[in-house]
């Protein structure tokens, strides 16, 4: 995990260490939050004007526009922080739609005592995310609240991006034969998060995926415009997502157990906690549905971006039991896989 | 954490599809087998094994789960005490999700309960010394496999005298539940396979008895699909054969005499008791209860919890599952008033719950 020392960016100086009520009040505080923290990290002219709202631009093309708000806990993990995931969630849900992202509006919510050297450091995380996204910051708030009212610290982001004429992604357009390509690995963020818990006897070397998966979507496009369905699978997983592409298209899926990625140490996690990988969050990655004769293409695609390079085809839209995700086991029989009831709990034994 | 190894070697298909082989060419009449633990219900639907085998052998669920033999009474003690301003409330995670006869530890948890999550005891021993004002109370349920274990978080309290740790008691024991359901006269059950983890702790010594008073096989087995095919294996070559012994098919694990160690270690604070167990009732002999002289870590006593008694609802059938009497699917709430999101009875709750692996992975009516 990068340390504060690895930024090249010194903490600047302010008047107090940690985040104060009055930081949030609008007055001398704030002003120095916003100028001393927040503007060096994402100025640009739109956002550099400071008025109550920002005036944009937009290309020719449908408009998409979607919300998130991050609560993680703990707010550093292996592999990213609280920052880079509160602008690659919200990059990756307008990039599935095929939206190429443009402007955010960024939200936080600070409790009263975070350091201002943690907030620095989620700062330069979330400058450095945005540029690779190449999406820009161009309105913020932020409100503090009492002790104990949040969890350290609480961010939402608004994102707007534009649609290209020509693309219309929609799970409801997925049809029977269909491939469904993963990007990669799944499982890595929630497991990075649950072994890092601090109450976990045990340690590992699990990084979160957290990345921003826009010029993924981009070389995938421009190979094939016919893709029907691209989703991140993020709570729930990804038979979550699945459940969602069979239950909008009314297709059936059939999934093969043995092609699924999981990489090894998260394998051995899920074990231990008796956990199916299958139902664990992702933050960098995408599954695809695509027509049977453009699916090697999109994959060839994909593997030559190094956020693609271990993608694979793990199943097939089927006529067959529609709405209905199933996996053929390794040995060779057929089970479902069900809609999460809830989180996934640890086993007593 | 290293990678764990030897999952791949217990989970190559062709040679699950080569012991399938074996089973087909042995078998010659229907067999009825029991597998105990609920941990291999999970892993044969998971995996689809039952699908795989000949139609002549019928596999039934054991009651070898412990939270759904969890008695009702004990989840509302847990209930009660977690309510209590001054305790932190720690339990295994799927212990919070069961419902009580009004609500679960989450909802208590919702309504300002400081209920946690804990993934061993030994860190509720170690919140009691993190916060000597407050009383932690630990929900110490489960088969041998989790007993050690809790034994050990008292004999460390003790060691630390530390006064405000205790655990909440429901502790079951495997061989008198296996020797109840062979006692019924509806038991259809004519072969084992042992619960490979609880072995691991207890070795099968005590089961050699049951095998000859009943005239039944006993195979300790494992939970991967090559470890339950070959527990299955062996049950029908020693059915087929006219057999009943105790044979061991988890050898990379088990040795006759268990883990001496942990056994001393739940002989130093539990001693049997009579029990009962959720949907079956009451089996002699069947549970541990905490000896005298770790009575002082004893949340029933501690928080008078003892006279919370109450009954099961009379529609569930999960009593007749959990003693292999009957099917899930064939339950007429199963999958229409009772889901694993509004479960009537515990083997709904659990993931390894029979009727909650047939929902997860069978149900083909679940839109």
């Amino acid at each position: 995990m990068p340390s504060i020392t690895d930024f090249t960016c010194p903490l600047p100086r302010l008047d107090y260490d940690t985040i104060q009520l009055a930081h949030g009040s609008g007055g001398r505080l704030s002003a120095e939050l916003i100028d001393k923290l927040f503007l060096p990290r994402f100025a640009n002219p739109i956002l550099n004007r400071l008025e109550d709202q920002a005036t944009l631009q937009m290309p020719p093309g449908r408009l998409a526009m979607t919300t998130d708000s991050f609560v993680v806990s703990p707010i550093f993990f292996p592999g990213g922080d609280i920052g880079d995931l509160a602008i690659n969630g919200t990059v990756n849900d307008l990039a599935m739609g095929g939206a190429t992202p443009l402007y955010l509006s960024v939200a936080f919510i600070l409790e009263e005592g975070l350091p201002i050297a943690d907030l620095h450091r989620i700062l330069l995380s979330m400058e450095k995310s945005a540029a690779t996204a190449g999406i820009q910051v161009v309105t913020g708030d932020t409100k503090v609240v009492n002790k104990g009212a949040c969890d350290q610290i609480f961010i939402n982001t608004t994102g707007i991006g534009v649609i290209e004429s020509g693309i219309a992604l929609s799970a409801a357009n997925i049809r029977p034969g269909d491939k469904i390509i993963v990007s990669g690995t799944i499982a890595d963020h929630g497991m990075a998060i649950l072994t890092c818990r601090e109450n976990l006897s045990f340690h590992s070397r699990i990084n979160s995926d957290s990345a921003a998966l826009n010029s993924l979507v981009k070389e995938m496009l421009e190979v094939s415009k016919e893709i029907h369905a691209l989703r991140d699978p993020t709570r729930g997983g990804l038979a979550t997502t699945l459940n969602e592409f069979a239950a909008s298209s009314g297709v059936g899926i059939l999934l093969e157990e043995k092609a699924i990625p999981v990489r090894a140490e998260v394998r051995g996690a899920c074990e231990v906690m008796g956990i199916d990988p299958l139902y664990v969050a992702n933050e960098g990655k995408l599954v695809a549905a695509v027509p049977p004769d453009q699916a090697e293409r999109v994959l060839n695609a994909m593997r030559c971006h190094p956020l693609g390079s271990e993608a694979q085809i793990i199943g097939t839209a089927v006529a067959e039991h529609p709405r209905l995700v199933t996996i053929k086991t390794a040995l060779g029989a057929e089970r479902i896989v069900a809609m999460p009831v809830g989180e996934q709990l640890p086993r007593i034994c | 954490m290293n990678n764990i190894k030897y999952l791949d070697e217990y989970r190559d298909p062709v040679l699950a599809g080569k012991i399938l082989e074996q089973i087909r060419a042995t078998v010659t009449r229907p067999w009825v087998i029991m597998e105990i633990c609920g941990g291999q219900t999970h892993s044969i639907v998971k995996n689809g094994i039952d699908q795989l085998l000949p139609p002549e052998i019928e596999l039934v669920h054991g009651p070898g789960c412990p939270v759904c033999v969890t008695p009702l009474e004990t989840i509302d003690r847990a209930i009660a005490i977690a309510g209590c301003p001054e305790v932190i409330f720690c339990s295994f995670g799927d212990m919070l999700r069961v419902p009580g006869s009004t609500k679960d530890l989450f909802k208590v948890k919702s309504e300002g309960g400081d209920v946690r999550m804990v993934y061993s005891p030994l860190e509720a021993v170690k919140l009691a010394r993190q916060h000597p004002d407050r009383e932690v109370v630990f929900l110490a349920v489960g088969f041998e496999t989790t007993a050690p274990g809790n034994a050990m978080a008292m004999v460390q309290a003790a060691r630390e005298d530390l006064t405000n740790f205790s655990e909440l008691v429901s502790h079951v024991l495997v061989p008198p539940a296996m020797r109840a359901l062979l006692s019924a006269p509806n038991n259809r059950v004519q072969g084992y396979l042992a619960a490979g983890h609880v072995c691991t702790v207890m070795g099968w010594e005590e089961y050699e008895s049951i095998a000859d008073e009943f005239s039944v096989p006993i195979v300790v087995t494992g939970f991967e699909p090559v470890d339950l095919l070959s527990g299955i294996l062996a049950t029908v070559h020693q059915l087929e054969e006219g057999r009943h012994e105790v044979e061991n098919r988890y050898e990379r694990l088990v040795h006759r005499e268990g883990n001496l160690a942990a056994r001393k270690v739940i002989d130093q604070v539990f001693t049997v008791t009579d029990r009962k167990w959720r949907g079956i009732g009451e089996i002699p002999l069947s549970g541990l209860a905490i000896r005298e002289e770790f009575k002082r870590f004893d949340a029933e006593e501690k928080f008078q919890v003892g006279n919370i008694s109450v009954l099961e609802p009379e529609i569930c059938i999960s009593g007749e599952i959990l003693q292999g009497l009957r099917k899930p699917s064939t339950c007429p709430a199963y999958g229409k008033e009772c889901t694993p999101t509004h479960p009537l009875g515990a083997t709904m709750v659990s993931s390894e719950g029979a009727c909650a692996a047939y929902y997860q992975y069978k149900s083909y009516s679940g839109n």
